[in-house]
């Protein structure tokens, strides 16, 4: 009972202590900023200071933009690994699986099942009246990385021939589909930047049999992206699965909205053992793993950056102050406020933040785009994916160096002003 | 050591700087403790990989089995001290995000291939005597609570139907010799599997580890067995434990690169600003050293001071490293099915300090040969 009482009061008092932190980073960020237009130090004052001492400014903007840029290249770490697997799908496509598997690895549904569920209300038709649905055999095969030589599992799928028509997201941007009978591949734009050979006209050999580059596709940035696609019924010789039997079919419904007519009459039927998800749903879950692994990680290392950034800003300002005493109790001697001084100190703080911010992105800025790969727990297989920066992840980058900068330069200007001026002038 | 009252009067003098200084090496030592374990993480299973072990896979798809009648085959191959078979379970204990390694073992060859994976002999003839038993690794044992005699069900995702539980009587605990092994696994019979499995399943297992009698021998017999059993319907492809390892950490992409990219950022960082902040220090007391010199302190004297100043606040600085001792078991415990046990081992404590002695020393020896060569005349007229 006292026990619980207690924590309750600490996490209170670290709610308010919370609270006051962001009230005095916000209101030291505005008033930095508004200092030009509040205070009566003219700017130009900070501009040659920090000329003076530009090897101390260089080292606090150094300092800052180096993490700021760690924390932009995390982050974006982790939402290219989420995009792709976000991306991945759309939401007029549903995916039919076993009951109660977790990925389309597991399980296997019956030729005769997906038949069934194919014929179900809210499944589109082709132009001859043939249900949109691809059924799907998925694998992992071992084809050697560019990157170091040795093996990477890459998710090969078997799919129908139709199967362009229902992911209409997929374009083919290089050859051609693979012929349906025949040994041959169509593979994603990132599999073919990442694993070795998978160039049109080029042949991997797998499963015991030769198999011909025909074509690559473009899927938009999703999980797709790293996979290897054929026929379905030569994989599944190829990988000794019992014949028709699928690990999955996805199917083009007549709308989004026909989505929950789907699926009651597919899980409804007594006849069929299957689970109905929409396809970008599926795709979100079998990230969140790596993603929860890759955003822990990477902000763990950002925090501790940032801390060991504001200690070097603050050490940076304190330094800074207690080389001006003079020029401060000067200024001050002169008649300009205590309130203007603290005005002044917090503006070329914020100043000297923003330029390292700035810096600090531009200098992750090449990254984006930039290719590599990981292995997904989830489904066993190699993932390629792109870093990925959005403006949005930018504009956090410089807020993040503006608020170290706060911190590290309110201290200081508070105590650049308070000190009484005749001690300060009296300074050696 | 008469001078300590001095140089510790010197850090003093500017308490708000000596505490940020300080604060600067712990946080950058405390993140370099913090990636060496995660990238010894990462890279653990190629740590662990018997020199004397190897593993067999099927040639087309890590996902296919091979027949367990190849076991007596390769058994014969000259140079073959003991072969075992895992199959990967994968099921699911309550929530996926309870995540830890499931295998099937072969009771009466596993002990002979993992002979550090100790289990005491009286549960291991319990988990003889039981088909349905099971050995649990000491870390998974500790992070459900299980007790030796608990049932357990585990829901099966890969065999037979989905969603059901199959249940296992935990018979005993095993730990391994080295800190480093991994202790999450949970370990049951492959006869009360091969029961419970379909029948176009049945006689499979997922691959087989073997030891061999000689190391050297490896590659002669890894050569063996693929070649026995190409152009069958399972070829084999065969490799030591630690290539397999090794290729498996690759497959996580470059994670030593991403790390050493922002451990060298970090310290770069580290030394530009405890540099700067020694600069200044020393510029500030230029008086006071030019009056240290004129009564009587040496040059290397004054050198002296300025280095030691530095690495004294380096070694203090080393409380980063205390602080990450502490942290990361706690850590570890928050990632448990994320990533595998986070150790600290004493060679990262010894490198940290070691750095943080090399930053001490590379951002003092500017500002202190500055000191060194300074003037007296001169440095008493700037006042």
């Amino acid at each position: 009972m006292a026990a619980k009482l207690l924590f309750g009061i600490i996490i209170t008092l670290l709610a308010i202590l919370a609270l006051v932190l962001v009230v005095v980073v916000i209101g030291g960020i505005l008033a930095g900023l508004l200092a030009p237009v509040l205070g009566s130090v003219p700017i130009s004052y900070n501009f040659r200071s920090i000329r003076a001492r530009w090897t101390s400014t260089i080292v606090a903007i150094l300092g800052i933009a180096g993490t700021v840029g760690v924390f932009v290249a995390m982050l974006s770490l982790a939402r290219g690994f989420r995009a792709t697997l976000v991306a991945s799908g759309s939401a007029g496509n549903a995916l039919v699986m076993r009951a109660g598997s977790t990925s389309e690895m597991m399980g296997g549904i019956t030729l005769d099942s997906v038949k069934i569920a194919m014929d179900q209300p809210g499944v589109a038709r082709d132009a001859s009246g043939q249900p949109l649905a691809t059924q799907e055999v998925v694998g992992v095969i071992p084809i050697p990385l560019i990157s170091t030589g040795t093996d990477a599992n890459v998710e090969v799928r078997g799919v129908s021939s139709n199967v362009l028509e229902i992911r209409k997201f997929v374009k083919i941007v290089q050859g051609r589909i693979f012929h349906s009978g025949l040994d041959e591949l169509v593979v994603g734009k990132n599999a073919s930047k990442t694993y070795q050979g998978l160039t049109v006209g080029n042949t991997v050999n797998f499963g015991g049999g030769q198999w011909k580059v025909v074509g690559v596709f473009d899927a938009g940035g999703s999980a797709f992206d790293s996979e290897v696609w054929c026929d379905g019924r030569i994989l599944n010789e190829v990988l000794k699965r019992p014949d028709n039997i699928f690990q999955s079919a996805t199917v083009h419904l007549t709308s989004p909205a026909a989505f929950q007519q789907f699926k009651d009459a597919v899980t409804s039927d007594p006849r069929l053992n299957l689970e109905v998800q929409r396809e970008v749903d599926y795709y979100a879950k079998q990230s969140s793993t790596m993603t929860r692994l890759i955003t822990v990680l990477g902000g763990l290392v950002a925090a501790i950056m940032a801390f060991g950034a504001i200690f070097g800003a603050l050490n940076t300002m304190y330094s800074a102050v207690s080389e001006r005493g003079r020029e401060i109790a000067t200024m001050r001697a002169l008649g300009f406020s205590t309130w203007s001084v603290i005005l002044s100190f917090l503006f070329e703080a914020l100043l000297i933040s923003f330029v390292a911010g700035v810096l600090g992105c531009l200098a992750v800025l090449p990254l984006n785009g930039w290719t590599t790969n990981t292995m997904n727990f989830q489904t066993f297989s190699n993932l390629a994916f792109a870093f990925k920066i959005t403006f949005d992840l930018l504009v956090m980058g410089v807020l993040f160096a503006l608020v170290m900068g706060v911190l590290g330069g309110l201290l200081p200007a508070l105590r650049a002003a308070m000190r009484p001026v005749a001690v300060s002038l009296r300074e050696l | 050591m008469k001078f300590n009252r001095l140089i510790l009067a010197n850090l003093f003098r500017k308490k708000a700087r000596l505490f940020l200084t300080i604060g600067s090496f712990a946080v950058a030592l405390f993140l370099f403790a913090f990636l060496s374990v995660v990238n010894d993480a990462f890279g653990r299973g190629a740590d662990v990989a018997g020199a004397d072990r190897l593993i067999v896979i099927n040639r087309t798809s890590i996902i296919n089995t091979i027949p367990l009648s190849y076991r007596d085959q390769i058994l014969r191959i000259p140079g073959v001290k003991a072969v075992t078979h895992d199959n990967w379970f994968g099921g699911v204990y309550q929530d996926e995000k309870n995540f830890f390694p499931q295998f099937v073992i072969d009771p009466e060859s596993q002990r002979q291939v993992y002979p550090e994976l100790v289990v005491p002999d009286d549960q291991w003839n319990n988990f003889l005597k039981d088909r349905d038993g099971a050995i649990v690794g000491a870390a998974t044992m500790k992070r459900f609570g299980w007790k030796i005699g608990d049932r357990v069900p585990i829901k099966t995702t890969l065999y037979g139907l989905a969603g059901t539980a199959w249940e296992f009587n935990i018979d005993g605990v095993y730990h391994g010799k080295d800190p480093k092994d991994d202790e999450t696994q949970f370990w049951f019979r492959w006869d009360a599997f091969e029961e419970r499995v379909p029948e176009r399943l049945k006689g499979q297992i997922g691959w087989y580890i073997l030891r061999v009698e000689n190391p050297d021998d490896s590659v002669r017999i890894a050569k063996a067995i693929d070649t026995m059993f190409m152009n069958s319907p399972y070829e084999t492809r065969t490799e030591t434990e630690s290539a397999f390892a090794a290729g498996w950490v690759k497959q996580f992409g470059n994670i030593k690169f991403l790390i050493v990219t922002i451990g060298t950022v970090v310290f770069f960082t580290l030394l530009l600003v405890t540099g700067n902040t020694m600069a200044i220090s020393v510029r500030e007391r230029t008086p006071e050293i030019a009056i240290l010199k004129a009564i009587g302190f040496s040059d290397r004297a004054v050198l002296g001071f300025i280095l030691s100043e530095s690495l004294v606040i380096a070694v203090l600085g080393c409380i980063g490293l205390l602080l990450a001792l502490l942290a990361v078991p706690v850590l570890s415990r928050a990632m448990a099915g994320l990533l595998p046990a986070l150790l600290i081992s004493p060679k990262v404590l010894i490198s940290g300090v070691a750095a943080a002695l090399a930053v001490g020393f590379a951002s003092a020896i500017l500002p202190g040969l500055g000191a060194m060569r300074m003037r007296v005349v001169d440095a008493l007229r700037r006042v």
